[in-house]
């Protein structure tokens, strides 16, 4: 790779130094994984609801390019520009979740989906990584400036975007933005008190989700005892796994993909096991730590409130999606559907993650001033 | 940077160096400087707990694919399901004694339906119907559009109904490999191999009493029996039962030396392979759970015990000429003689009479002793689990002893009526009954209840009916038979009722040197012109047992005799008793 002379004081001459590469390199990493594992798992999901055997492939590969472009170009945005960016985008993303409702096309369910200039979009992926800088700019300024009620207004946007991911209904994704905000929150200076009661709160919120949603009830019966709910697919996933053992079957190899509907998207970890092995799935599980634990450790040298939240934020999003799917292949969570971020096939969850992370490569530049790039 | 000014307002830069900042900014930066310190810490503790997560996930994929993966050998394929039933290992095979296949395992394909995968339940049924005409289509919709994931719809198709229902070609009927017991020889050896569940479990015969060692065992388990005996036994009882119009059948072959049952048969008999279609009276094993008054064979073990105990000699004898009379019974005989007849003589008669006045003489205690150690007192002890309980008077009076002597008031099961003869010619031991074959030249050692004298002594009257008395017609010719009838009247309703009979005969052969006993008995048999409206043992029960000993004998290895001597000592003893009887008619005059 050539490189850039140090004096070269352009937009991408500065990106060059000040970027994390290291962490840049684990993203295209992951991608990579990810474009090997839905080749050869998206054929058998591609016969299956009947288009083209490669036509899943062939998309999630003109996709990934521009994933990685764009998240490349967000990262040239400075602070300032990629706290608007996240704001606009929230509001857009609103508007989107407010669509679905009205527009929306009911899948397995629940309505998640609406069409947008041709492409199917899932408004809650973006809200996700949008959601989590505008709350981080809102407990940052109530930290920073007088009179701004920053934390009453996080929790005002954390309402109104879970109220309208409930009514699609999703679960999981209101879980992952009540992580995030929970996060957040903990490193805004939360007194311990109130993260004891909150934590209670959320315990409080999911054994109500168990009462109430009969899909919630049945994925956590299923997964306390195997033998009464559908456990087919997690059952397979395991086996994927162990039939895997240390080496793997070898790319495509795999017999997982032919039985399970979503082993391209929500089961592709189990693809790895089966096909590239224990070492391989433990490569991507470090891969995804490393994310995650690297830019967290730069964050320790953070001066600037609303960077380290807006990061943090970011991060937990990426890390906990990453450990939600994992840990629900391997059995140690109930099923929960979640993609496994830049691995599994989704338009929408790769579009969204490149956002998130590139607003996490922006924000985490080096910049003068013992702090980072403003 | 032009951005500054923007962002010392926010607090992004907390420089103190900074010359513009006032007092008021020192103090923001200060809680902005707690906030950030807090937050760094807090994000320690956020980072950690990621960090836990990630390392649980490792180890739980080391689990997986290395200790669990190596236990389990996994060869994961489509039609496993989460509800299959347990692997079966293969049960053992049973055999007859020459190593014939009576019961083996074989793999078969079971069909059950996924009904949330079949897209169109109405058509798959009515497809699945031609194939599978024993389910009426009604059914199988209901089956197949259930809403359970998995539902069996037939076990143990045949190899034809798997390829025409495969061809079908319909998603969410799928076949588990299943195992299932076959009887090649159908219903041959029914009551004693028994038979299975759908998962091979045993619920009859050797298939219960040995379900344990049939599944833990590879070898299989060879029984006592004889197929070619068998099918003999089987298809002379067959044409009795159907000749004289009877309702059932019972026999046994037993070998007198080792107590091995060679064959045992109960008519009617039922297909192992499907016993739920057979009536319950099929499924009923008349040789070993069945027990009957056995009549006058009964006779053979009054005799024995007087012989035995002394009370009478073979020359000795009684006078019949008179029914005995006792309370409101009267004893009397089916043929009056109206004279003294020797022991001899009262078994060629078959004379109650005489039987009932050697019994007073036994003595009631002796009696019970004697009967007690011929087994018949209380349940045969053998391997299988259908084994009749004898009925046995209680109290046991003077009375029962005279009904007893003679085969009434006592209700035993054929099969303990064939040990208790088995004992009576073979020497005088008692060997236990088994289903199981025995060591080639094991002889058990047994329990002797009889003098040898005695069983010698036996082993000649019972030739001596076969060839003066009542047995005339088992007399299979070279095979020096012996034997006694036994006609019993049966209870209905706790009378006796003249018509309704079971009709015996017990034989042994060759009476030189006995090895097997022979005992057939007919459930209500009906007489016919040929036995002019006879249907007692010697009309019913002998011509068959003749047959089965004339076919079944070559092929066990027993050579025919033609030596006039044979039976010169059982004629020599009856000479002797006649002229002892005209002795005593001369004195009574």
């Amino acid at each position: 790779m050539s490189t850039f002379a140090r004096t070269d004081t352009s937009v991408v001459g500065r990106w060059w130094w000040t970027v994390d590469r290291w962490n840049l390199a684990a993203l295209l990493a992951l991608m990579a994984f990810g474009a090997l594992l839905v080749l050869a798992a998206s054929p058998a999901a591609a016969d299956r609801i009947g288009v083209g055997t490669f036509q899943l492939a062939k998309r999630h590969f003109t996709l990934l390019p521009a994933a990685a472009c764009m998240m490349i170009s967000i990262s040239l945005l400075s602070v300032r520009k990629i706290r608007r960016f996240a704001v606009i985008g929230l509001g857009i993303t609103v508007v989107l979740l407010l669509a679905t409702l009205v527009l929306g096309v009911e899948i397995k369910g629940a309505t998640r989906w609406v069409n947008l200039l041709g492409f199917s979009l899932q408004p809650s992926e973006f809200a996700k990584p949008f959601f989590a800088v505008t709350i981080a700019w809102m407990l940052a300024s109530a930290k920073t400036e007088e009179g701004i009620p920053g934390t009453w207004i996080a929790i005002g946007i954390w309402l109104v975007v879970i109220s309208l991911l409930m009514m699609q209904p999703d679960l999981g994704q209101t879980v992952v933005i009540t992580a995030i905000g929970g996060v957040q929150l903990f490193l805004a200076g939360l007194p311990m008190m109130l993260v004891g009661v909150f934590i209670l709160l959320a315990a409080l919120g999911l054994i109500i989700a168990y009462y109430t949603l009969p899909h919630v009830t049945a994925r956590i019966d299923g997964f306390l005892d195997p033998a009464t709910g559908n456990s087919f697919q997690v059952n397979r996933s395991m086996e994927a796994f162990k039939n895997g053992g240390l080496l793997g079957q070898g790319p495509g190899e795999g017999t997982i993909k032919s039985l399970l509907p979503d082993a391209h998207s929500d089961f592709i970890f189990s693809v790895a096991g089966e096909e590239l092995g224990l070492i391989a799935c433990l490569i991507i599980v470090c891969l995804f730590a490393f994310v995650v634990l690297r830019g967290f450790s730069r964050l320790l040298h953070e001066n600037n409130l609303f960077v380290l939240l807006a990061c943090t934020g970011l991060l937990t999003q990426f890390g906990l999606q990453a450990i939600i799917n994992m840990a629900s292949t391997l059995h140690l969570i109930p099923t929960k559907g979640m993609t496994l971020p830049f691995v599994s096939y989704g338009g929408s969850s790769l579009l969204a993650l490149a956002v998130g992370m590139g607003m996490v490569l922006a924000l985490t530049r080096r910049r003068p001033h013992g702090g980072y790039e403003a | 940077m032009s951005d500054w000014r923007e962002d010392r307002k926010q607090g992004l830069l907390t420089n103190l160096r900074n010359p513009q900042s006032p007092k008021a900014v020192i103090s923001l930066d200060g809680r902005i400087r707690q906030a950030l310190e807090v937050g760094r810490t807090r994000l320690i503790v956020a980072g950690a707990l990621m960090a836990m997560a990630f390392v649980i996930i490792g180890i739980r994929l080391v689990d997986l694919t290395l200790l669990q993966g190596s236990r389990s050998n996994t060869t994961s394929t489509a039609q496993e399901i989460d509800e299959a039933p347990p692997v079966q290992t293969r049960r053992a095979d049973i055999v007859d004694r020459n190593g014939i296949v009576l019961a083996t395992t074989l793999p078969t394909a079971s069909l059950y339906a996924e009904p949330k995968k079949i897209p169109n339940p109405e058509i798959a049924a009515r497809l699945l119907a031609d194939i599978l005409p024993e389910i009426s289509q009604d059914k199988l919709l209901k089956k197949l559009s259930s809403d359970r994931a998995f539902i069996w719809i037939k076990r143990n198709l045949t190899p034809r109904q798997q390829y025409a229902i495969n061809g079908l070609g319909i998603p969410g009927l799928n076949f588990e490999q299943e195992q299932r017991r076959f009887y090649p020889h159908e219903n041959l050896s029914a009551h004693i191999v028994g038979f299975t569940d759908v998962d091979n479990k045993g619920l009859a015969g050797v298939e219960q009493s040995f379900d344990t060692a049939l599944r833990e065992n590879d070898a299989p388990l060879e029984l006592s029996i004889d197929l070619r005996v068998q099918h003999i036994l089987t298809e002379e009882m067959s044409a009795a039962m159907q000749e004289f119009s009877a309702i059932g059948a019972a026999g046994l072959v037993m070998d007198v030396n080792t107590g091995e049952v060679i064959s045992s048969v109960s008519l009617p008999t039922f297909d192992p392979d499907s016993p739920g279609d057979a009536p319950d009276d099929a499924r009923f094993n008349r040789a070993t759970l069945g027990i009957y008054e056995m009549g006058s064979t009964f006779k053979l073990l009054t005799a024995a015990m007087a012989l035995d105990e002394g009370v009478a000699s073979v020359y000795d004898g009684y006078d019949v000429s008179k029914p005995i009379r006792i309370s409101r019974f009267s004893i009397t005989d089916y043929k009056p003689m109206k004279r003294w007849l020797s022991v001899p003589e009262i078994l060629i008669y078959s004379s109650n009479i005489g039987t009932v006045q050697m019994a007073l003489e036994v003595g009631t205690e002796s009696q019970r002793k004697y009967l007690s150690n011929f087994g018949l007192l209380r349940t045969a002890s053998t391997e299988l689990s259908e084994v009749g309980t004898p009925l046995v008077p209680s109290p046991w009076r003077e009375i029962n002893t005279m009904t007893i002597s003679y085969g009434h008031g006592i209700a035993v099961s054929p099969l303990q009526m064939t040990t208790a003869v088995s004992s009576l010619v073979n020497g005088g031991v008692m060997k236990p009954a088994t289903f199981i074959k025995r060591d080639k030249d094991y002889v058990p050692a047994g329990r002797r209840i009889l003098n040898e004298k005695t069983s010698i002594l036996m082993r000649d009257m019972m030739r001596l009916v076969v060839l003066h008395g009542s047995g005339r017609n088992a007399d299979a010719e070279g095979y020096l038979v012996g034997g006694k009838t036994g006609t019993a009247d049966k209870l209905k309703g706790g009378r006796y009722v003249t018509n309704s009979r079971v009709s015996s005969f017990v034989a042994a052969f060759p009476m030189n040197n006995p090895r097997y006993v022979v005992y057939v008995m007919v459930d209500e048999p009906k007489g016919t012109k040929k036995t002019y409206g006879f249907a007692t043992g010697g009309w019913v029960a002998a011509p068959v047992v003749k047959r089965v000993i004339e076919r079944m004998a070559p092929l066990l290895g027993i050579q025919p005799v033609h030596i006039e001597s044979a039976d010169d000592s059982g004629n020599s003893i009856l000479k002797k008793a006649k002229a002892r009887m005209e002795g005593r008619k001369i004195a009574a005059r």
